[in-house]
């Protein structure tokens, strides 16, 4: 069984392999990351954060704090009490943490409460993220804590809620490549923020995470041959053809995805034969699926069904949507119906059949 | 005690949520209980499952608890949480464990969430503790993925009228951690979890299951004018209706549960029909009309309205009943018992789909086939 979908086996591509084996050397000489992610101030990140060093360090962890909020209330202090601290530089009234000074006591795990500052010009690094990433590659862990709304992506979001922006951000990408992230989602009263206010960032910070998430479980499936198979987000696949009513599906398909957080994907498998119109159809269906923000696919396998189906499986499809009309499209050249073998072969999958 | 305004209050229901044993919820839920006493508030524990747990047992102490009933059943005698008493003492708030319990047989109700809204009727405010594999929209996907049937399970709506639904989260290699260090269970339950539920991916799966539940169950709370600009109104046109064709076949079970959560995301109305060639189910041999009857009710324990609808042309009496009810969605299952029932079961989605031109048909995904297929 031969299908180009562009999926790898893992198990079996030498150089995937390879790059796993790298991965794994890199991560063991690498410290550890781990990041409290709160959806807005006051939900007792810090008192986390700090609580589990306090622990550690119980346990016999070698950890040192290596920034702690101005004004801490009374529990994230007792929680400190006990713990080394390399207290932070003022740079122009700035708080900037003492990389050279961590990195010459060498904790095997360093706090640092307040994840998005930007150090003032002339420092070692722009960013404090950057430092954090210093200490991470030198192969000493990092604790630390981040609101929402000073992730860099989420600022349209959080103007669209707030009214306001952050300048200091951190990017998204370094939230995505730690190696734990925590959501705090504990209740505040958010000073000056309004209940359904809060509510919306709490959404988004959970969703947020469930996503990071969802890439770590996709990614120790993959690492091991293991079919993703789970379901935890839900993946909508539309199938494409030239006379397919594709503008219903896709928009039906941006409309669910969207309800259910998760992700368009469209693909249109070719064929051979096409008139000068079906690939005018076609061209103007891709086109479509790009304004729907969907990610688009052409694909090549001289049985259109099974192509999909490898399709889904590879990337954890939980919903196929096609045209009725999918009995026509290939039916003379299978001599059966393509619709009753995708509705029969299709495991695991939800399969909508839309009318044409 | 008088019934007076404040009685006629319906109770607040908090759920912290979590994914697995060992996360923390009771911990969390102790903690909240706690700061409402040195509040003022007048706080009881009306059932606590301490599982030999020190740090959380410590939380109970200077809490006032209600004494368990006992309930004799097969020889055996078991505790369960005494309703009566609670409601005679009358609480601001009653601390309720492991809110998708299954009570013995010989106890008033058959779930503790059925007690608990006993309580929250009485006006007492509840602060519960639930895992997100007991949502009954989950267990058919937690079963194919895991292998395990959970047997313990809350109807989805029941999670959706809480007030507030706070997630608990640890990541799940600090649980791992917490496990093997006996924090969670005594070593030899331990090493017997750490081989079934508590394995890395499923953790990891289990969390981002629950972290989605979470945010569904804020928004589902989002009030109307914060739904216009988050997305959420639809206009009215778009609104879905989802209609669910159940059977005698086991696969029907699935199929409810599926619909059901399609159309709570969707925010759409949730109906299911049966055809039957009479006007009742007596002419079914009695296994058949057993599993029906039991279809049927699940389906309305999810709130989902069922009808027995009379016809012969089986897809055409659905779909017109659909085109009546302004049906968006149909939702079928695929039997896959035999080549012959595959092959019936086939030409009736044909018919369906060719007859119903203005509606979307929907053939909901077999998981159970799949879970045999991986053999795991």
């Amino acid at each position: 069984m031969s299908v180009e979908t562009g999926a790898r086996d893992p198990r079996r591509d030498p150089e995937a392999l390879l790059r796993h084996v790298e991965a794994v050397e890199r991560a063991e000489r690498r410290g550890q990351l781990k990041i409290f992610l709160g959806y807005a101030s006051g939900v007792g990140k810090s008192f986390k954060l700090f609580d589990e060093g306090r622990r550690r360090h119980a346990r016999g962890e070698d950890v040192v704090v290596a920034a702690a909020q101005p004004d801490s209330p009374p529990d994230v202090l007792q929680a400190i009490a006990g713990l080394d601290v390399i207290p932070t530089l003022t740079v122009a009234g700035v708080p900037v943490i003492d990389v050279a000074a961590i990195l010459a006591r060498r904790p095997r795990v360093c706090l640092v409460d307040g994840l998005a500052y930007d150090n003032p010009p002339g420092s070692r690094h722009a960013k404090r993220f950057e430092d954090i990433e210093e200490l991470l590659a030198s192969g000493i862990s990092v604790l630390t804590s981040v609101n929402l709304e000073y992730i860099a992506e989420q600022q349209e979001f959080v103007r669209s809620v707030l009214g306001t922006t952050k300048t200091e951000t951190v990017p998204q990408e370094f939230i995505d490549r730690a190696d734990e992230v925590v959501v705090v989602d504990a209740p505040t009263d958010g000073a000056g923020i309004s209940a359904p206010q809060l509510s919306l960032l709490r959404q988004r910070a959970l969703l947020l995470t469930a996503d990071v998430v969802d890439r770590q479980l996709e990614a120790y499936l993959r690492l091991n041959g293991i079919e993703s198979a789970w379901g935890t987000q839900e993946r909508i696949l539309v199938c494409m053809t030239p006379r397919a009513n594709a503008a219903k599906m896709l928009a039906s398909g941006r409309r669910n995805a969207d309800r259910f957080h998760g992700e368009l994907r469209a693909i249109y498998v070719t064929q051979e034969n096409l008139t000068p119109e079906d690939r005018l159809a076609l061209a103007r269906n891709i086109t479509l699926a790009r304004a729907q923000q969907a990610q688009v696919e052409t694909l090549e396998g001289r049985d259109p069904i099974r192509t999909i189906l490898a399709y889904a499986r590879a990337h954890g499809i939980t919903q196929i949507f096609v045209g009725h009309n999918l009995r026509r499209t290939w039916r003379s050249r299978l001599g059966g119906t393509p619709l009753d073998r995708l509705i029969r072969d299709a495991e695991g999958i939800d399969v909508r059949v839309f009318p044409q | 005690v008088t019934p007076d305004r404040q009685d006629a209050r319906r109770g607040r229901l908090k759920v912290f949520l979590g994914y697995a044993a060992g996360v923390g919820k009771t911990y969390q839920m102790l903690t909240e209980a706690q700061d409402l006493r040195r509040q003022g508030v007048d706080v009881v524990v009306g059932y606590f499952e301490p599982h030999g747990r020190r740090e959380t047992i410590a939380l109970t102490e200077g809490l006032e608890s209600v004494p368990r009933r006992t309930i004799e059943y097969r020889g055996s005698r078991f505790e369960e949480m005494d309703t009566d008493a609670i409601l005679a003492r009358h609480p601001q708030v009653a601390v309720v464990d492991e809110f998708a319990h299954t009570n013995v047989p010989g106890s008033e109700r058959l779930k503790r969430w059925e007690d608990v809204h006993v309580l929250l009727d009485a006006g007492i405010d509840v602060l519960t503790t639930v895992n997100v594999q007991h949502l009954e929209s989950l267990n058919d996907q937690i079963w194919s993925s895991t292998g395990i049937r959970v047997r313990e399970t809350i109807p989805d709506w029941v999670l959706k009228q809480a007030d507030e639904v706070v997630m608990i989260d640890l990541t799940p290699r600090a649980l791992l951690n917490r496990l093997e260090r006996g924090v969670v269970y005594p070593t030899e339950r331990a090493r017997r979890a750490l081989e079934n539920f508590f394995k890395e991916p499923t953790l990891v799966a289990l969390r981002e299951l629950a972290m989605r539940q979470a945010a569904h169950a804020i928004e589902t709370r989002l009030p109307e004018e914060t739904a216009e600009w988050s997305d959420l109104a639809a206009p009215e046109a778009e609104r879905e209706r989802v209609l669910l064709v159940l059977t005698a076949n086991p696969s029907s079970a699935a199929l409810i549960r599926r619909g059901r959560g399609v159309a709570d995301y969707l925010r759409a109305e949730c109906l299911a029909v049966y055809v039957s060639k009479s006007a009742d189910l007596g002419h079914l041999p009695p296994a058949e009309r057993d599993a029906l009857e039991r279809h049927l009710n699940f389906a309305r324990a999810l709130q989902i309205e069922t009808r027995i609808l009379q016809g012969g042309h089986v897809a055409e009496t659905i779909v017109n009943f659909a085109r009546l009810n302004g049906v968006t969605q149909i939702f079928v299952t695929r039997q896959k018992s035999s080549a012959l029932r595959a092959w019936f079961a086939s030409a009736f989605v044909q018919r369906l789909v060719t007859l119903a031109r203005d509606m979307q048909v929907t053939v909901v995904a077999d998981r159970s086939a799949r879970r045999e297929r991986n053999g795991a």
